[in-house]
């Protein structure tokens, strides 16, 4: 159990790297120039958005993690 | 560096002797007002004193003001108003039981100073590939992160002493990164708050002669979200408290609403008849740490707050790890 607890979290740790790198990949040199004075505030929803659909897929990818590394102990 | 020795041990020793002695007779108060519970894992009827956060806050405004009078920072000033706030918070819920909403909401209130004061910086950074800018994403994670802190510490307070030295562990590890980034007036703000933790421990270790309650848990987990935000460690804050966050994630992945603990009818965890803690097979019950630890076989509460100690070191070097690959770019 408490490898496994252990493998859970370096397994959290190395997605928390992995979503940062595709973070600053994508959304760090991301700009929207047409809007004039709004062009921010668009560039900042359309990175809002894409980090919450980042942060969903997290989230899943965790459930099934946590689903395989605890599938006996989860017979509760 | 002189300039920043002498206020960071200063306000280390202020914070470390002022929780200490203030807590023993803080219990005494407390129990005389019979502001006690019951401690549910010890076989007699233990009444233990509640809410230590009391002692806590002192400390930490003490400490705080004291830095304050070295540094004038805007950044100690969003410590000391929004932990306060916090503490306040915890302090109300433990008084009266209010509901689920209420502290998450309260919290992302008690975030705003450090927005209004301009203690932050947008940028967030990331190991091996650098920062990413957003502006208005940021002020949104301000408001969210001191409800996740808040309340990831105060799931964690479930057994004795394992509040105060999960957050001894994380705190001191959240000092290092900060000095290993050499953000140094940031990590000499956070000092304190290891250093009332480790003086809180002292009377929250098993068997508990206090207990530090919500307002206490949250005063903890409100600073810690603080100093996430004001030094720019945001990451290596949530790698710190991983096995808090992984207690919080299997509770909410398993109820799957936001609730309060005392909501909840199914029990995690039971005693044996030697009262050590044993996993239930109730399907009812929320998923925790404690009860993934004791999927094993039971353990005595001592042996499963060490468990809990042991992968808070382990996410420490984690955190530190991922302090010294900040300095590295792909």
């Amino acid at each position: 159990m408490k490898s496994g607890l252990y493998g859970f979290l370096f397994a959290m740790w190395v997605l928390i790297i992995i979503g940062g790198g595709i973070m600053v990949v994508l959304l760090g040199p991301f700009t929207i120039q047409q809007f004039g004075d709004f062009h921010w505030i668009l560039a900042s929803g359309i990175k809002v958005t894409v980090a919450l659909v980042l942060v969903v897929i997290w989230i899943l990818i965790l459930s099934k993690l946590k689903n395989y590394i605890f599938k006996k102990e989860l017979k509760f | 560096m002189i300039e920043l020795i002498i206020p960071a041990i200063i306000s280390c020793i202020i914070a470390f002797f002022v929780v200490y002695f203030s807590t023993p007779p803080l219990i005494k108060f407390l129990v005389k007002k019979n502001y006690t519970v019951k401690d549910m894992n010890k076989k007699e009827n233990v009444m233990v004193a509640r809410p230590g956060g009391i002692s806590l806050i002192l400390g930490i405004i003490v400490s705080e003001i004291i830095l304050y009078g070295f540094f004038q920072l805007n950044e100690i000033l969003a410590v000391i108003i929004t932990t306060t706030a916090a503490f306040l918070i915890g302090y109300v819920d433990d008084r009266k039981v209010m509901g689920g909403w209420f502290k998450p909401v309260a919290l992302a209130i008690a975030a705003l100073p450090i927005i209004f004061l301009g203690a932050y910086d947008t940028d967030l950074a990331f190991p091996l590939f650098g920062d990413v800018q957003i502006p208005l994403l940021y002020l949104g994670l301000i408001i969210f992160m001191i409800p996740i802190t808040g309340n990831t510490i105060n799931s964690i307070d479930v057994l004795n002493g394992v509040a105060s030295g999960f957050m001894v562990i994380a705190s001191f590890t959240l000092s290092i990164c900060l000095f290993i980034l050499q953000n140094y007036e940031i990590a000499i703000v956070s000092l304190p708050l290891g250093f009332v933790s480790l003086a809180f421990y002292k009377y929250h270790k098993i068997p508990s002669k206090i207990f530090p309650g919500d307002s206490g848990a949250l005063t903890f987990g409100a600073m810690y979200g603080v100093i996430a935000i004001i030094g720019g460690v945001e990451i290596i804050a949530a790698i710190a408290l991983l096995p808090a966050v992984i207690n919080s994630f299997l509770f909410l992945s398993s109820v799957k609403r936001v609730v309060e603990h005392r909501q909840i009818k199914g029990k995690p965890v039971e005693h044996t008849d030697d009262f050590k803690l044993k996993a239930t097979n109730d399907k009812t019950a929320p998923v925790t740490l404690v009860r993934l630890i004791l999927a094993a076989g039971p353990l005595t509460e001592k042996q499963v707050g060490f468990a809990i100690f042991k992968l808070a070191i382990f996410s420490g070097i984690l955190a530190i790890i991922t302090a010294f690959m900040m300095g590295v770019s792909l």
